[in-house]
């Protein structure tokens, strides 16, 4: 352990990160540039996740990794070993446990603590880039709170679809000022923005760092004859018979069959363990994976 | 009667040598003022710093704003001004694909300002925006195409209606029939005639075009070196041009 500082980064690094982070709760929704470290892996692979983590990781803390919902992916497994290698932390795998969870692509099923932080991996944090390619305009747009081309991507979608078929990444405005990217989410997540424990995101390669402080307005952007809606796969979960969860669906075998499986691994677990049980799924038992 | 846009000694300097310099003129409602000269004059660079593209080095624009009366728009916060170049103005760009998201379908291109003032209905801006189309003469069954599915001549006038869409008081072209054939040409100042007529629309128009002007100015304004040689009514200019510049000009026009 005594190789690396605690958590990886050094100290001005962490004290730099830490007050971009700052700068992130005090304005919710604006993307503060920070001077972005290369990190031991690839961009793309949770970099500017993984320095915010970095950042405001205590001994004292308990951290989980998810990757798409699951704790047993490989970015999840890579990114919680770095952590018990270079701070030395407790990890876990039950939500309730942690005290800082890192993500990608899911926000937890179970609503998160005032005590807890949540900590997003973001591949482009600019919502409007896809449609204006320039940053310079781009952030004299935030500025300005010019966000109409927010809504030409969405009629887009209605024109091309018959419906707002954004099904990720799906733009919300925070707190009635800034439009922001939630990172890859799935919409179903978007009503979970609004929560009690902290929400930080970090995007490495784009260098940026932006926040949604505890019980924040966010509303997700749509149009009046076409309001926004979460939407999920239309099944129960096949293990624990939720009809709550997000869902992912499984290819099970050569002949077209398919299972529908909660994408938080560890909700399906708990439920299991208290006994729920899905069409496909057997009564739970530890270790049997 | 107060002025639309009220130029006061505009000058424009790039380093050393002249944009434009010492340009005035009063722009009253409806009426539709054309700036010709050759290539190099500072034609462009002029209605560039009127529409707020550029900052001029001297002088004052004034516009008449719907609440605040006569406002110089040189000096007004940046906001202000680019809530005016998405409202009142309009600027029709020589080269369409300036003008337009080429990514976005042709509804999407009109709907954008709608939905820049916060028209946030889909149906309703798909109504205008279908609306418009037919008024620029485009096929209610080309609004989900992009525009490069377009013609240059669709694509030109895809971009008239995505400028007039919120009913600007103000436009400014330049060179809106460059690059277009003639009989294209013949067919699109047709058209901005009709809707400058109809909507009542003031507008300033850049082009190297005679003909152009001819069709659709009150008023011309000739252009040389960044400085106006000549000013007054269109035919007169044209029909009896008093500045030795303008002579050449006018009788440079091939005759066919």
């Amino acid at each position: 352990m005594t190789d690396y500082n605690f958590a990886y980064l050094d100290e001005q690094t962490k004290r730099m990160i830490r007050r971009t982070i700052l700068k992130g709760l005090a304005i919710p929704g604006y993307q503060v540039p920070f001077a972005s470290r290369e990190m031991p892996m690839p961009y793309g692979w949770g970099t500017g996740g993984v320095q915010v983590s970095a950042a405001v990781l205590t001994p004292d803390d308990t951290l989980k990794v998810i990757d798409q919902g699951a704790d047993d992916t490989t970015n999840a497994v890579s990114i919680r070993r770095f952590f018990q290698k270079t701070a030395g932390v407790a990890v876990t795998e039950a939500t309730a446990q942690a005290s800082v969870i890192q993500t990608r692509h899911r926000i937890p099923e179970q609503d998160l603590r005032e005590d807890q932080i949540i900590v997003y991996q973001v591949p482009i944090p600019e919502p409007l880039r896809f449609l204006e390619p320039s940053e310079v305009e781009t952030r004299k747009m935030h500025s300005l709170e010019e966000y109409g081309l927010m809504h030409v991507k969405l009629y887009e979608d209605i024109s091309q679809h018959g419906d707002i078929a954004t099904a990720y990444a799906y733009p919300v405005k925070v707190e009635g000022r800034y439009v922001m990217d939630p990172s890859p989410i799935p919409k179903f997540d978007n009503p979970k923005l609004e929560m009690a424990g902290i929400q930080l995101f970090g995007a490495g390669r784009e260098q940026r760092i932006y926040a949604i402080p505890p019980y924040t307005q966010v509303v997700s952007l749509d149009f009046d004859d076409y309001p926004f809606q979460p939407t999920k796969a239309d099944h129960a979960c096949g293990l624990c018979g939720a009809h709550d969860s997000y869902l992912d669906e499984l290819i099970v075998d050569d002949e077209g069959g398919r299972v529908f499986m909660c994408s938080d691994t560890d909700y399906c677990a708990t439920r299991r363990r208290a006994g729920h049980v899905g069409t496909h799924g057997t009564p739970f038992e530890e270790d049997a994976a | 009667m107060t002025p639309l846009l009220q130029v006061e000694n505009i000058a424009k300097f790039y380093g050393a040598r002249i944009g434009c310099a010492d340009v005035s003129f009063d722009l009253y409602p409806g009426e539709v003022m054309g700036i010709v000269g050759e290539s190099g004059s500072g034609k462009s660079t002029l209605l560039n710093c009127l529409a707020g593209h550029l900052v001029p080095d001297r002088g004052a624009v004034r516009f008449d704003t719907r609440t605040g009366g006569l406002r110089n728009t040189v000096t007004m916060s940046e906001p202000e001004r680019r809530m005016l170049g998405r409202t009142d103005w309009a600027f029709v760009h020589q080269h369409a694909r300036d003008g337009l998201r080429m990514n976005v379908s042709a509804g999407g291109n009109v709907g954008e300002r709608l939905m820049a003032v916060n028209a946030r209905h889909y149906a309703e801006i798909r109504t205008q925006a279908i609306d418009w189309l037919g008024r620029v003469e485009i096929m209610a069954d080309r609004i989900d195409d992009r525009p490069t599915a377009f013609s240059g001549g669709m694509q030109q006038r895809l971009q008239i209606a995505r400028n007039l869409v919120t009913g600007p008081r103000l436009v400014f072209m330049d060179e809106p029939t460059g690059g277009l054939d003639v009989s294209v040409q013949a067919r699109l100042l047709d058209l901005l005639r009709g809707l400058v007529r109809e909507m009542r629309l003031s507008a300033i128009i850049v082009t190297h075009d005679l003909a152009v002007v001819r069709l659709l100015a009150d008023r011309l304004m000739v252009m040389k070196d960044g400085h106006v040689v000549e000013t007054g009514l269109t035919d007169q200019v044209l029909d009896d041009p008093q500045h030795a510049y303008t002579q050449l000009l006018v009788s440079s026009v091939l005759q066919v």
